[in-house]
């Protein structure tokens, strides 16, 4: 696999490190104007997410510039990350360990490796294997307590913080007509409307956010952020256009599903959250808490933007 | 060398995130007292100790584990020169409580499990006595309440491959014996002080 570094990701990588640069600035001008206590804290959290973006956006560009190799390695070891936030805070017995074990250090890497080689049975490794498999090493281990509770929960952390993000180094692997060796592109298209969603609800969410969506759920998530977020970010996404295999009208549509189910996804995330009684997954990310409350919505938007893009743009559709 | 080595490869195993609830990390002379439920938690408390503070502190740990083998003579002696203590049959030449004082002399600090074994269920054992003869015949040194969470499913009694999940150490404030105080008083005002730094 060869990606050249072409002069649309020169613009993309530009783009990005302007609003990186342009959000440090508005943090460093609103940390001057803050004054009541609140306030002071909202910029200061707001100013160790920035300074978070930086490091993140540092470390993906490293992971693209690297290629495939290096984009599944950064996105394995995210997911490795999030696993461990996930069954940290999910209820597991002493006889899962073993099961776990097998989880954490041959389907985790195996699901990578499969991207990597790349072999096709990485749509079904975890869907089907592992969900089989998981069982049947919990049953021999022979702790029958809230078996089928517990093999749940496991199966189901796989399939958020493995199965799905996986997709997004799988993007690489896609064979698109007159498209060839630039799906690092669409990569990092995915990754920055998903990212840009997320900021953009934040920041309309903070500022104008009146009317809960679901206030037992997450008292964060207002109809003015939502609404606020996804319409810039499609905006954003639409002008992003140039760089995808899409049409400014597709790429919209793209963007719109991508924003809408990083929605859902943070939604789905906090459900979880507040009924395990944490704020946060983790507090790996300064400013933002743990990997996992920084990667939701991008693990519930990336699978179905690769079969959209799959099934209408690949040459082969498989 | 080995010894940054060992650190990191417990902090990443366990995730360890030490919380310095109570006191902040220091120089000063103390016996950390913690819970007890996995062979990794005598690691795992000193690994969340800052340089300076690890290079004074040693674990106290149970000789018939740690000499079974080279692997784990190698880790106790050379790695975090560990206490090693005769658990099952003390006598008067193999006295625990005169190998931690000896230690103490030394000017080190202790990291002891006064439950005096591992906890399968995760509970709180009651505490043994030890910790209260040393808090009588050491009062200057400070005795640091440690509750070391979710190691016992990282690592569980039984098991030999860790799995990698987010464990946590959390400190809490010194505490030291008050005059007058008795051992079972003593001994149960430690052991509210560690359950106490449950953070729900």
């Amino acid at each position: 696999m060869n990606l050249k570094i072409d002069r649309q990701t020169c613009w993309l990588v530009g783009g990005v490190l302007g609003l990186l640069v342009l959000s440090s600035l508005i943090g460093w001008a609103l940390s001057l104007r803050a004054t009541s206590e609140a306030g002071r804290a909202t910029v200061q959290n707001l100013n160790a997410r920035i300074r978070a973006w930086w490091l993140m956006v540092a470390i993906f560009g490293l992971a693209l510039a690297t290629g495939l190799i290096g984009s599944v390695i950064l996105f394995g070891v995210t997911s490795f990350l999030a696993l461990r936030e996930f069954i940290t805070l999910t209820p597991t017995r002493q006889g899962d360990h073993r099961t776990l074990f097998w989880v954490f250090f041959v389907i985790v890497p195996l699901q990578y490796y499969l991207i990597a080689i790349p072999w096709r049975l990485y749509f079904i490794l975890i869907p089907v294997y592992a969900f089989l498999f998981i069982p049947i090493r919990s049953a021999v281990a022979g702790d029958c307590t809230n078996f089928l509770e517990r093999t749940a929960k496991i199966q189901w952390a796989l399939m958020v913080c493995v199965y799905c993000l996986s997709y997004v180094p799988a993007l690489l692997n896609l064979q698109i007509n007159g498209y060839e060796g630039q799906d690092a592109k669409l990569m990092f298209y995915l990754v920055l409307v998903a990212q840009i969603s997320d900021v953009m609800q934040y920041v309309w969410g903070k500022t104008l956010g009146r009317h809960k969506i679901a206030p037992t759920v997450s008292p964060n998530k207002t109809w003015e952020g939502l609404i606020g977020g996804v319409a810039s970010a499609t905006l954003i996404g639409t002008g992003l256009w140039w760089a995808t295999p899409f049409s400014p009208l597709q790429s919209a549509g793209m963007s719109f599903v991508i924003t809408i189910m990083g929605f859902g996804g943070g939604l789905v995330m906090s459900a979880i959250k507040r009924d395990r009684g944490v704020k946060d997954y983790g507090s790996m990310i300064q400013g933002h808490g743990g990997v996992l409350d920084r990667i939701d919505s991008l693990c519930f938007a990336a699978p179905v933007f690769f079969h959209l893009t799959g099934y209408f743009f690949e040459r082969n559709p498989g | 060398m080995m010894k940054s080595l060992f650190v990191a490869v417990a902090r990443f195993i366990c995730g360890v995130r030490a919380r310095w609830v109570g006191c902040a990390p220091d120089a000063r002379q103390r016996v950390y007292f913690a819970n007890h439920t996995s062979n990794l938690d005598a690691l795992v408390v000193w690994a969340s100790l800052p340089p300076f503070v690890r290079d004074l502190t040693r674990p106290v740990a149970a000789r018939d584990y740690w000499m079974k083998n080279r692997l784990r003579r190698y880790l106790a002696h050379d790695v975090f020169n560990a206490v090693l203590i005769e658990r099952k049959r003390p006598t008067a030449r193999d006295n625990p409580l005169t190998d931690m004082l000896g230690a103490l002399a030394d000017r080190h600090s202790l990291i002891i499990f006064p439950e005096g074994g591992r906890q399968a269920d995760g509970e709180l054992a009651p505490f043994k006595g030890g910790l209260f003869h040393l808090a009588k015949d050491r009062p200057d040194v400070e005795f640091v309440p440690v509750l070391i969470e979710n190691l016992n499913r990282i690592l569980p009694k039984g098991e030999f491959l860790p799995v990698p999940l987010l464990g946590g150490v959390s400190f809490g404030a010194p505490m030291k014996l008050e005059a007058g105080e008795v051992k079972a008083a003593f001994l149960d005002r430690a052991q509210k002080a560690v359950s106490a730094l449950q953070p729900s």
